[in-house]
């Protein structure tokens, strides 16, 4: 991917921002720079503060120090501009519950200066788009959780904004709602909107970033392509499943002792019931499995992986991200 | 995965600086804000049936259990007659009251983050609000008013002066809500602005002279009701309406009430608003 680094073809540029609460500094000096017409990922555990990041852009917070700017406009000083530039879907779903889906699209729609007509056939366009057209009607307090999300998507795409802010908005969705919130970022890219969105899932990253800003404690800890990163913090794992957990031990000593091995410490995970073991070559794979063979093995399932947010977290900054989060999807096993 | 090499169909306006919104942008954003709450109190009958509730029971109560004691001569009609145009302003009040809880609601979801984020202007949202709970005022009015109707309140064929009577009540409620938006946004919670509200209703509505005449009171409460702005809101519907007793001067003193009020309260609750949202 290029990057540009001449500031004028920048959907977002972000210099030293600064944001505190009270005693906690949620942005520490982040600088961001997102190329016109990509979507930009930043990965971040709990308290990372990658929604104060997204609030102060969207001129919902007033930064302390730095400097920001969205198309080509500064948050501070051009909020009113601004705002007809950007779409927003916070964190937390923002749609009115007491009157209709449809109405929260047209009422949207009028604020930002559509036409009647224009802002009518907008609200129908996008409830069609994430199949909410039968439930247009309706209230959001009857919708699902997912129906809502996609209500607030969709009301976040009204004025066509240029650069477009999703604060994790695929968190708890089920996979099909989530993918289908995926395909509506790509086709939004394709349109030519600049997506900024966060998540705490390296796979979501994966699937729709091309660039990717690590934050952690208000601080840029990394940042690169995906590709890039992964390269950085290493790459494939194999992950044997013993048929039976009481031969982790038996299984990771049997790796150690022969060349399988490799340059990297195979680890258990007892917990998991599962030995990770760093492959460095197609080469190595294939002798850890025949070695698995020769010595009779019984397995109840083997699969390489690419790191996850968790894993990237503890190779950039040595430390684990917050207490796991269960409503992280799996990691994808991918066959070797 | 790239993105930025994807062919790209027709790119987003070119963003231009244009500034903050129009007088004409403010009028359709109001617009369209009016229309959002008004679809939320159609959707909730139930707030305008508590709006009338409280006004209506107490018309049946006094005007049967105490208009034959009160009324002059025991003339049950004459004291609805007297009663009425003080219960309009009785009814704004409640009206008012409500506002705050709602504004209450609405900061607390993140609906406000939306509008915030959105080309128009904080007080657009407020203003919204006044003209709604304002629609809301002159409905109850009326249905007040036929309730009158049915227990003997007489019109007398002045039916202009009943009309500019309901405009300075209305005017009056106005003021109340530019208040009790600030009480709104002032105070954290829902419950603390109605436990606020009901302790400071009870002796501004009783120690008025919506019921009784104010003469009738011990002299420290006659000089607390005849300074209380309800005692003048009451007084000026009912001169209109009755056409007996002074006239111009509680309307004057209405109308300094409620200009003074909302001169002070409206930017107050713009700029309270501002700063919390
Ligand atoms: N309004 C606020 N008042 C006080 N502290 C705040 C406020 N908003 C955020 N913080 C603090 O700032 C830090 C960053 O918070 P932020 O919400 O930006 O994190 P996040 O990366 O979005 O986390 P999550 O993944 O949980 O959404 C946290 O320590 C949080 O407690
Ligand atoms: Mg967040």
């Amino acid at each position: 991917m290029t990057r540009t680094t001449n500031g004028s073809d920048l959907a977002v540029d972000v210099h030293g921002l600064v944001k505190h609460f009270g005693e906690t500094r949620a942005l520490d000096g982040v600088d961001l720079a997102v190329a016109e017409g990509t979507v930009h990922g930043v990965l971040g555990p709990n308290g990372a503060g990658k929604t104060t990041l997204v609030r102060c852009l969207a001129t919902l917070l007033v930064p302390d120090a730095g400097r920001a700017s969205v198309a080509g406009l500064d948050v501070v000083r051009q909020p009113a501009s601004l705002r007809r530039a950007i779409g927003l879907t916070g964190q937390y779903a923002s749609v009115d519950e007491k009157i209709s889906g449809w109405e929260n699209l047209y009422l949207i729609g009028r604020l930002l200066d559509l036409s009647r007509a224009d802002a009518r056939s907008r609200a129908d366009a996008l409830l069609e788009r994430f199949s909410l057209t039968e439930a247009a009607h309706r209230p959001p307090r009857t919708y699902s959780g997912g129906m809502r999300r996609r209500l607030d998507l969709a009301a976040s795409m009204i004025g066509r904004p240029r650069v477009l802010f999703l604060d994790e908005p695929t968190t708890g969705l089920d996979p099909r709602t989530r993918n289908e919130v995926w395909a509506e970022v790509r086709r939004l890219t394709r349109e030519g909107t600049t997506v900024l969105l966060t998540t705490q899932y390296m796979e979501e990253a994966e699937h729709l970033a091309g660039a990717l800003t690590v934050v952690d404690r208000g601080r840029v800890i990394a940042e690169g392509t995906v590709d890039g990163l992964k390269a950085r913090v290493g790459g494939r794992t194999l992950e044997i499943r013993p048929a039976d957990p009481g031969e982790l031990h038996r299984l990771l000593g049997a790796l150690a002792q022969s060349r399988a091995a490799g340059p990297a410490a195979p680890r258990a995970d007892v917990a998991e019931g599962v030995v990770h073991v760093p492959v460095v070559s197609d080469a190595h794979l294939t002798d850890v499995v025949r070695l698995l063979a020769e010595r009779g093995f019984a397995l109840a399932g083997v699969g390489t992986h690419l790191p996850s947010l968790d894993e990237v977290f503890l190779a950039l900054t040595g430390e684990r991200t917050a207490p796991a989060d269960t409503t992280a999807p799996a990691t994808e096993e991918a066959a070797a | 995965m790239t993105t930025a090499t994807a062919t790209r169909s027709p790119a987003p306006a070119p963003v231009r600086d244009v500034g903050a919104p129009t007088p004409r942008d403010h009028l359709r954003h109001v617009g369209a804000l009016v229309r959002r709450q008004a679809l939320q109190a159609k959707g909730d009958p139930q707030s305008m049936m508590d709006a009338l509730l409280m006004p209506i029971v107490f018309t049946l109560l006094f005007v049967y259990v105490f208009g034959g004691a009160i009324g002059a001569d025991g003339d049950r009609d004459r004291y609805t007659d007297y009663l009425m145009p003080g219960m309009m302003a009785m009814t704004s009040i409640g009206i008012a009251m409500a506002v705050g809880t709602g504004l209450n609601e609405d900061l607390r979801t993140g609906v406000m983050d939306r509008f915030r984020a959105l080309p128009i202007a904080r007080s657009s949202v407020l203003v919204a609000k006044v003209v709604v709970e304002l629609g809301r005022m002159l409905v109850a009015f009326a249905v007040l008013l036929l309730v009158g109707l049915a227990v003997g309140m007489d019109v007398d064929g002045r039916w202009a002066e009943l009309g500019a009577a309901v405009a300075l009540t209305a005017l009056f409620g106005t003021s109340l809500l530019w208040i009790f938006m600030l009480l709104g946004l002032l105070l954290k919670s829902a419950q603390a602005i109605q436990g606020a509200s009901f302790l400071a209703l009870m002796p501004l509505q009783f120690g008025s002279s919506i019921f009784v005449p104010v003469e009738t009171m011990p002299g420290w409460l006659e000089a607390f009701a005849s300074v209380n702005p309800l005692s003048h809101a009451a007084d000026a519907a009912r001169g209109l309406m009755i056409g007996q007793g002074p006239v111009a001067q509680p309307v004057l003193w209405t109308l300094v009430w409620a200009v003074g009020l909302t001169a002070v309260t409206a930017p107050l609750a713009v700029r309270t608003f501002r700063r919390r949202t």
